[in-house]
């Protein structure tokens, strides 16, 4: 295991060090030490959390900032922060409008979150949630609230942080960031495994040679097993699955992300997303606005995500407004 | 002895604590071979966190369970820490009040333990899950307690059907937790969860038969 690191047991607490200190314009720390707040947060406004396991920079943190989300529990790596520290970022988050917590469907998320809920609700703090569940890889459409959150959570958090930052009140928030995910659809293909630094070794295994379409963001196993192909013929196997399941169709604007999931060049996902586009255009999709980087990443582990997202007015002008944070910026 | 006294419980506590400790690397095993492999990791933390803070400390049964359990849910996290936090602290609840514990109080903790857990999953047994080794020996020892049979007897067959329930989980389909999108590929292999609560309630039933 080639890593960058002191201690396994802590390396999640030496990142946040390393973060506050190298992103202090925009974030700043809580008295919980898993919990981060974006800096001068506008007054009045609903607050918008998220949280989730570490190891899949820029997420969550990364998009802790100015009309994005206001404060972030922060777990072990691929594992849900406690309820406590969401709890904690509740309240960090709140100015009295209550707060909208957009995660990620996870066992382990789901069960921290819903005892936070109950938690904050006794200190006078009423939260909203939204469960991402974009990865349609992840269960067959008729059971969809199984799916895993992918990267479409960064678009969810998107779209609830700029709706917040309009002014518009919990409700609103919590409808526009659940119209956001229910719009969105997502798959990844993997080529190499990630693995946890304190395990020391993969826990699952993708063959030199193959790819497996549908992984999950910490290895859960995808669709298919198959022989490593080109660029071009990943491209059309994710538009291929993706594209069908929401539908999109001909005629609908949407926004294109792709995410690198760690170790790929973000090189290879511009040449990904040059046939991605070319597959769209050629259905009549029209992309209103690309995302194309590492935005939610898996560690270590080779590969790439599809996102696509279809736009009606007021999703295209949330996702238009400004954002700053490390992992979004847009002026 | 047909009771145990609460305030006697610490060295029950410091036995699971030791359970969980000699089995981190089995767990990750366990766990690695359809989860991600930080079960026995994770368990080992919170279960040393609590040695670490009380071991120096006098504490019940009751208020060892309350602390691991607090421990294990506000620090721990991940699904584990909420899952295992619920069953201590419920076990706690239903038992702070008792000076001295016999089988039918154990059953009770045990059942509040449970009931706390089924608050916050729906998992039920033939889910592939803790529940899968927890619900049994609840019913054993419930069944013991009505019936006020010898509480070793009434330990040992709880152990063996934490045991029984445990094993039952390796020929299921997950339907609960990271395990449960793998679908069929979940069958064959002991759910992580399933062995670790077997490895805690063995640990606790023979650190009460030491008691007795």
């Amino acid at each position: 295991m080639q890593r960058i690191m002191n201690n396994p047991d802590v390396i999640v607490d030496e990142m946040l060090k390393g973060f506050l200190k190298a992103h202090s314009d925009i974030v700043e720390a809580t008295e919980n030490p898993r919990v981060i707040k974006a800096k001068d947060i506008p007054e009045g406004k609903v607050g918008v959390i998220t949280g989730g396991g570490s190891g899949h920079k820029p997420a969550f943190v990364g998009y802790c900032g100015k009309n994005l989300c206001d404060a972030v529990a922060v777990g072990e790596i691929c594992s849900s922060p406690t309820a406590a520290a969401f709890l904690d970022a509740a309240k960090a988050a709140d100015q009295g409008k209550g707060v909208a917590c957009l995660y990620g469907n996870y066992s382990g998320d789901n069960m921290n979150v819903k005892m936070a809920v109950k938690m904050a609700k006794k200190a006078g703090i009423t939260v909203k949630t939204v469960v991402a569940n974009d990865d349609v890889a992840s269960a067959p459409k008729d059971q969809r609230e199984k799916r895993r959150g992918v990267a479409g959570e960064v678009l969810m958090w998107k779209v609830g942080g700029a709706k917040a930052a309009q002014g518009g009140d919990l409700d609103e928030v919590i409808a526009a960031a659940q119209k956001a995910i229910d719009h969105t659809r997502s798959v990844g293909i993997g080529l190499t495994p990630c693995t946890l630094p304190a395990v020391g070794h993969p826990n699952f295994e993708i063959k030199d040679g193959t790819m497996e379409v549908g992984i999950g963001h910490h290895g859960e196993p995808g669709i298919e097993v198959c022989e490593l192909e080109t660029a071009d013929q990943m491209a059309k196997r994710m538009v291929d699955v993706v594209v069908p399941d929401y539908p999109f169709a001909e005629g609908d604007e949407v926004v294109v992300l792709v995410s690198g999931l760690g170790a790929t060049p973000v090189m290879e996902l511009y040449v990904l997303y040059d046939e991605i586009d070319r597959l769209l255009a050629e259905k009549g999709i029209k992309t209103h606005k690309a995302y194309v980087g590492n935005y939610f990443t898996s560690m270590e582990m080779m590969g790439a995500t599809l996102t696509i997202m279809k736009l009606d007015d007021e999703l295209k002008e949330l996702i238009d407004m400004p954002a700053n944070s490390m992992g979004l910026k847009q002026f | 002895m047909s009771i145990f006294k609460n305030a006697d419980g610490k060295s029950v506590l410091l036995k699971m604590v030791k359970g969980i400790q000699e089995n981190k690397a089995y767990l990750g095993e366990v766990d690695g071979l359809i989860g991600d492999g930080d079960h026995g990791m994770n368990m080992n933390k919170g279960f040393s966190l609590f040695e670490e803070r009380f071991k120096d400390k006098e504490f019940s049964f009751s208020e060892g369970l309350d602390d691991l359990g607090t421990i294990l849910f506000n620090e721990i996290g991940g699904s584990m820490g909420p899952i295992y936090g619920n069953i201590l602290m419920g076990m706690a609840e239903a038992g702070e009040d008792l000076e001295e514990i016999g089988v039918a109080d154990l059953a009770a903790m045990l059942e509040n333990g449970l009931k706390e857990l089924q608050d916050i999953v729906e998992a039920q047994v033939g889910d592939k899950t803790l529940v899968d080794t927890l619900s049994p020996a609840v019913d054993v020892l419930k069944a013991a307690g009505g019936s006020g049979k010898d509480y070793k007897e009434a330990l040992e067959e709880m152990k063996a059907a934490a045991e029984k329930g445990r094993d039952s989980t390796k020929d299921m389909v997950a339907k609960f937790g990271r395990s449960s999108r793998l679908g069929e590929r979940s069958r064959g292999v002991l759910d992580a969860g399933a062995t670790s609560c077997c490895i805690i309630l063995t640990a606790m039933a023979d650190g009460i038969i030491e008691l007795l």
